[in-house]
């Protein structure tokens, strides 16, 4: 690991100063990412800005929503008697993901802020345009089983790794930021973005912006839920095709519904047209049948992944399936 | 490195933040803000060994670290606590698993100066004396282990699985012990060592 500066903050303004006036400082939180990527020398900065210990840890109501300190640890969300009983889709999706170890020490900021797993971003030797803007993608005529069916570029094709943000959009978080120029909230659907022409932007944080909280606002999504996470071994390793379901219902009748996926996209992909076209309709594979075709509309495949054009709907229906009981 | 005069002076009042920050956080649920005394401001330069205080197996250490030192290679070069394993070193294997303040982590993606004032316990700590904690003694008599390298971590997670509360039933803790990987494939009797000591209702 190349070395480097350590600073420890006490508060978000001098963390956010000190990053703002170094080009290569990074915040670090719980390192299970960061560290990762610095022992690899994909990640090489100059100084660390130590705000684990900020006072941003808290789950706390706030009105009929819940505000998650961007501090707090996946375990302590997932373990959270409040999320477990308002937004259990989140406690499953959190559980979903990394080990208990892991979960442990990383944070909801973190997670959120953690890079692609793609194989070519890892390793230096390759061409990856999120690690070195220009030089090329090596997944896009690579070996790229694990990677994006949606929303892809001919810069990069990279799927954003994370559990919790597939429930997080899902739920339709915000995002609250604190940064040199004062605060802000983005909504959870903005946060991270598509590789585009600048796929070494993962979000749309500006330098120095630093995570304070998510909230999510209420939600009837209380029952009828599910995170289904399909991958190769049963526990413990990224996503080919995951999906979070929701479902509002009213007797056999859904009232509304909320989709994602995640390990199809740059982003975690939200399935808006899907969700409306299970608005009215009756509980039934048809039904479910039919908002997974929609979903699947602009999904591209590639040499090694096109499977999951048949997983991803196949992982939808059965999410649902199981979101409303027609399936243990 | 920077020791503000302050703080030295302040020694007995530390020691009682110290202390009833450790009651409060009793009371308080986990998520919880706790002032936390031994947080202060502190820069390090990249090769500078600055102070570390860390209590590791009861013992309390004032230690000099660098910045890119992780909490294993602390414990391993520095302590000589060689029982905690580096495995892969990446988080991927769970060979590195110690407890911070009773929590299982991975010590090999843990900037060892970010544990700063937290209580580690490592496989060396876990015995009283010639009694073997429950945990090894069914280790030992499920056989859950082969070569042994990565029996430290099954151990120190197996403990933590119980205490989260999550070793209720087989499956899961083979889902709540998905993060220690056995290369030998010792699952079935790491599974049987850990459902003994959860049944038998011993404190771990």
């Amino acid at each position: 690991m190349k070395a480097f500066q350590y600073v420890r903050s006490t508060t978000a303004k001098s963390a956010i100063e000190a990053v703002v006036k170094d080009p290569s400082a990074m915040f670090l939180a719980g390192g299970t990412n960061l560290v990762d990527l610095m022992k690899r020398g994909v990640t090489e900065p100059d100084k660390l800005i130590d705000i684990s210990r900020l006072p941003y840890n808290k789950i706390e109501k706030e009105g009929s929503g819940v505000r998650i300190g961007a501090m707090a640890l996946n375990s302590q969300v997932a373990d959270d008697k409040l999320i477990q009983e308002k937004w259990p889709l989140l406690s499953l999706a959190l559980n979903a993901g990394a080990s208990a170890q892991l979960r442990n020490k990383a944070t909801v900021g973190g997670n959120m802020l953690q890079r692609t797993r793609c194989g070519y971003f890892y390793d230096t030797a390759m061409d990856c345009n999120k690690r070195e803007p220009g030089s090329g993608c090596g997944a896009k005529e690579g070996y790229n089983r694990m990677h994006a069916i949606f929303g892809t570029s001919e810069h990069c094709i990279a799927v954003h790794p994370s559990d919790m943000c597939i429930a997080l959009v899902a739920l339709d978080a915000t995002v609250r930021v604190q940064g040199p120029k004062g605060e802000r909230t983005i909504p959870f659907a903005d946060f991270h973005r598509l590789p585009g022409d600048h796929p070494e932007k993962d979000n749309t944080l500006e330098k120095g912006e630093l995570i304070t909280a998510v909230t999510i606002p209420d939600s009837p999504y209380t029952k009828n839920v599910h995170y289904l996470k399909v991958r190769d071994r049963s526990s413990y390793a990224f996503a080919l095709v995951s999906v979070a379901a929701a479902l509002e219902l009213d007797g056999k009748t859904i009232k509304s519904a909320r989709l994602a996926m995640g390990g199809v996209a740059h982003k975690p992909w939200r399935l808006l047209e899907a969700e409306k076209s299970l608005v009215g309709q009756s509980v039934s594979e048809a039904a479910f049948q039919k908002a997974a075709e929609v979903a699947m509309t602009g999904a591209k495949g590639y040499e090694y992944n096109a499977f999951k054009l048949k997983l991803a709907p196949n992982s939808i229906v059965e999410a649902l399936k199981i979101a409303a009981g027609l399936t243990a | 490195m920077k020791t503000s005069k302050k703080k030295v002076k302040n020694e007995a009042r530390r020691d009682f933040l110290k202390q009833s920050s450790v009651l409060s956080a009793l009371v308080l649920s986990p998520g919880q803000a706790v002032k936390d005394p031994d947080w202060d401001e502190k820069v390090a330069a990249p090769f500078e060994k600055v102070a570390l205080k860390l209590e590791v197996n009861g013992v309390k250490h004032t230690l000099q670290v660098e910045p890119r030192t992780t909490l294993l290679d602390l414990l391993r070069e520095q302590l000589h606590l060689t029982g905690t394993k580096k495995g892969c070193d990446f988080g991927q294997c769970g060979a590195c698993t110690v407890h911070s303040n009773g929590e299982r982590i991975n010590s090999c993606l843990t900037l060892a100066l970010t544990e700063d004032g937290r209580k580690i316990t490592t496989i060396e700590g876990i015995a009283k004396g010639d009694d073997l904690h429950p945990m090894q003694e069914a280790f030992i008599k499920h056989d859950g282990f082969q070569c042994g390298y990565c029996t430290p971590g099954q151990i120190m997670s197996g403990i933590a699985c119980i205490r989260e509360g999550h070793a209720d039933t087989e499956d899961e803790i083979r889902e709540y012990m998905s993060g220690n990987i056995c290369r030998c494939g010792a699952y079935p009797t790491i599974v049987d060592a850990i459902m003994e000591v959860k049944k038998g209702g011993q404190t771990v």
